[in-house]
């Protein structure tokens, strides 16, 4: 029975498994192929990533998606750790709930309202003070700092709930002012949290396809915007080339902030033993 | 009402009685606590408490849970502000200035040691603040670390250390900025009984070397007892006693602390008739008249209740020669704990009585075994005469 029940374990994993990765498995080995039909094994070669490299287009597409997810990661970070503070820290202020609704709308909001919404607003702002000017790169990082700092702020907000209100305390005590106590044992304790959250918010950044091309203009097309309209034309050898260098990218993000927040839960657990007092009756 | 004789000896052999500070009693208070009330909504977790603390002394507030010690501790610290009433350090009023700037330490219960800072980093963050030169603050931090037995843990994170290594760390990092006033909240309350008897000795010890008054909250008794020269029991937000652990024990003056500290049998009873030195107490409970010595200011006819500590009551298969506090019991249960046994006992009007015996011998004498009829009796010294 036991071995029954353990290869019927091992069956399901290995079809969630081939399920999940099996296209991307393709798509990486494809990647390598000579032909320059997509679907016709030709032989071992690294030419489209030759290609790749000559491409004008893509390169200058990837280094404007590169440069928007920075800028827009750390923004996200240093609002969202505000936002994420306020929510846990200020205890019951008027409107909390609301606040906190408001802070997590944008992980449930459909992509295509978010977009055209955030649209609406360049195009009015344009109207009454000018600025953004046009379409382009500033508002693409606009509208992608406005949905990742959603993410970044619940990621705060739930390590902040576990951290213990007598560090910050104790750091007052010993002579600290507020805004230093912050800066020196607050943001420190919750790194692991920034650095997932600006990883996280890199890549959803870099994987935006249906925001960016509510707000982008002329000339500042992003990566994915690129791609998919060459994809329009037919899939050539060389997107798979990209394809692969993307999934790289976004495995060593993943795996990254996943390290360093287990690690981190790791630590604090050890922590919690033997410094935290047994509940006295 | 009932007081207590003040200028009492002290009979009982107090551990480390030889190193402890004397309150200055007739010198300033160094901390006063006036009238300070602390309310969440309606409810009082601190109130009307007025506290006099002397310098070098150590002082114990002793309360069960939810009774505000905690509460007190963190507004004496500036963590928590007092909705009224006024806080005196060494003369200085700083009822509104905040933690940072009050020259008072903290070792939290849970330690909140700095995760990301090694043992060194931890301890000299109080004095950096401070802006300290870093050839000044090496040599504080070394010594202290020295004091504290932590050395050669210098360079560790709080995660690589066990529970009685960070307990140190955290009570160098509180006390290396030598505060005018050491707040402790239950600090040995996270370590296992050895340990904590260790510490406790540790504890007067460091107290003594640096001469920092001490403020201690605590739920255990028997460390409020051993750590503290004089120890303020609270209860409901208030402070209902105030004294040495000797005057606590041997004369509460309320039910209250006679039940909370230590195990008490009560005999509620009226005033029969004064004495000059003593009073005698007819109780219906106990079946019998009883004498208590040392009380003043009882009215006859007052309605009381009389406090027999459990060791204080003498057992005998014969009835004693003496005539009160005498009852004739049957033994119901036996405890044998090694040192002493404790004795339940059942007395003719249905009620328990607590005792405890020191088995001094091996047993070689016969003790009272369960269902023997013994007398059970006390000295009119011992008892203690409450408010009923």
């Amino acid at each position: 029975m036991r071995t029954g029940r353990s290869a019927f374990v091992m069956v399901a994993m290995a079809l969630c498994l081939a399920f999940l990765y099996l296209p991307i498995v393709s798509l990486v080995v494809y990647s390598f192929n000579a032909s320059k039909l997509v679907t016709v094994w030709g032989g071992f070669s690294a030419r489209w990533y030759g290609e790749l490299l000559r491409d004008a287009q893509i390169l200058r597409a990837a280094w404007l998606s590169l440069r928007i997810a920075v800028v827009t990661a750390t923004a996200a970070v240093v609002l969202g750790t505000l936002a994420g503070v306020a929510l846990a820290r200020m205890g019951r202020f008027r409107g909390r709930i609301l606040f906190s609704g408001m802070t997590s709308a944008p992980l449930v909001m459909p992509e295509v309202i978010t977009g055209l919404s955030l649209l609406l607003l360049f195009v009015a702002l344009e109207d009454l003070i000018g600025w953004p000017r046009g379409r382009g790169v500033t508002t693409i990082t606009i509208a992608h700092i406005t949905f990742s700092m959603a993410y970044v702020a619940v990621v705060i907000q739930a390590q902040l709930a576990n951290l213990d209100p007598s560090l910050e305390e104790a750091a007052l005590d010993l002579g600290a002012r507020p805004a230093k106590v912050f800066l020196v044992i607050t943001v420190p304790v919750i790194a692991p949290a920034l650095v997932s959250g600006w990883l996280l918010s890199f890549t959803l950044s870099l994987d935006d396809l249906i925001i960016a091309s509510f707000v982008a203009g002329p000339g500042s097309s992003t990566l994915p915007m690129v791609v998919f309209s060459k994809v329009r034309l037919g899939v050539s050898p060389e997107i798979n080339a990209l394809a692969t260098l993307f999934v790289v990218v976004v495995s060593i993000g993943v795996i990254a902030a996943g390290a360093l927040t287990s690690r981190a839960q790791r630590r604090r657990s050890r922590d919690a033993q033997g410094a935290i007092a047994p509940p006295f009756g | 009402m009932v007081t207590e004789d003040s200028t009492m000896n002290d009979p009982r052999p107090r551990l480390a009685a030889g190193i402890r500070p004397a309150p200055d009693e007739p010198a300033q208070p160094y901390v006063r606590a006036e009238g300070v009330t602390r309310k969440f909504g309606e409810v009082a977790a601190v109130d009307d408490v007025t506290l006099e603390i002397y310098r070098g002394e150590v002082f114990c507030l002793l309360g069960g849970s939810g009774c505000g010690k905690t509460t007190l501790l963190r507004i004496l610290a500036g963590l928590e502000p007092a909705t009224t009433g006024r806080v005196l350090i060494d003369g200085e009023d700083v009822t509104g200035t905040p933690p940072f700037r009050r020259p008072v330490n903290m070792m939290f219960q849970s330690y909140a040691l700095f995760p990301h800072l090694s043992v060194r980093n931890n301890v000299a963050f109080g004095l950096r603040q401070d802006g300290l030169p870093s050839r000044q603050i090496n040599r504080r931090v070394a010594s202290m670390l020295e004091l504290v037995k932590l050395g050669p843990f210098a360079r560790r994170k709080p995660h690589q250390l066990s529970g009685g290594q960070r307990q140190r760390v955290a009570l160098a990092r509180a006390l290396v900025k030598q505060p005018k006033l050491l707040l402790l909240d239950e600090p040995l309350g996270a370590l296992d009984r050895q340990l904590r008897e260790e510490m406790q000795f540790e504890l007067i010890n460091i107290q003594q070397t640096l001469g920092i008054t001490f403020v201690v909250v605590t739920h255990d008794q028997e460390e409020a007892m051993t750590l503290s020269s004089r120890i303020g029991v609270m209860h409901a937000g208030r402070i209902v006693q105030t004294g040495t652990p000797t005057q606590i024990y041997e004369y509460p003056r309320s039910r209250f602390v006679a039940q909370f500290v230590g195990s008490v049998n009560l005999f509620e009873g009226r005033v029969e008739e004064r004495a000059p030195d003593h009073v005698l107490i007819a109780s219906e409970k106990a079946g019998c008249t009883l004498a208590v010595e040392h009380v003043a200011q009882v009215a006859v006819g007052a309605p009381v209740a009389v406090a027999v500590r459990p060791e204080k009551l003498v057992m005998a298969h014969e009835p004693p020669g003496h005539e009160y506090n005498h009852i004739p019991a049957i033994v119901d249960e036996v405890a044998y704990r090694g040192g002493l046994s404790i004795y339940k006992l059942r007395i003719a009007t249905g009620h328990t009585l607590h005792l405890t015996q020191p088995n001094r011998d091996r047993a070689t004498v016969q003790r009272p075994a369960a269902h023997d009829a013994v007398f059970v009796s006390w000295h009119p010294a011992s008892g203690v005469v409450l408010d009923s």
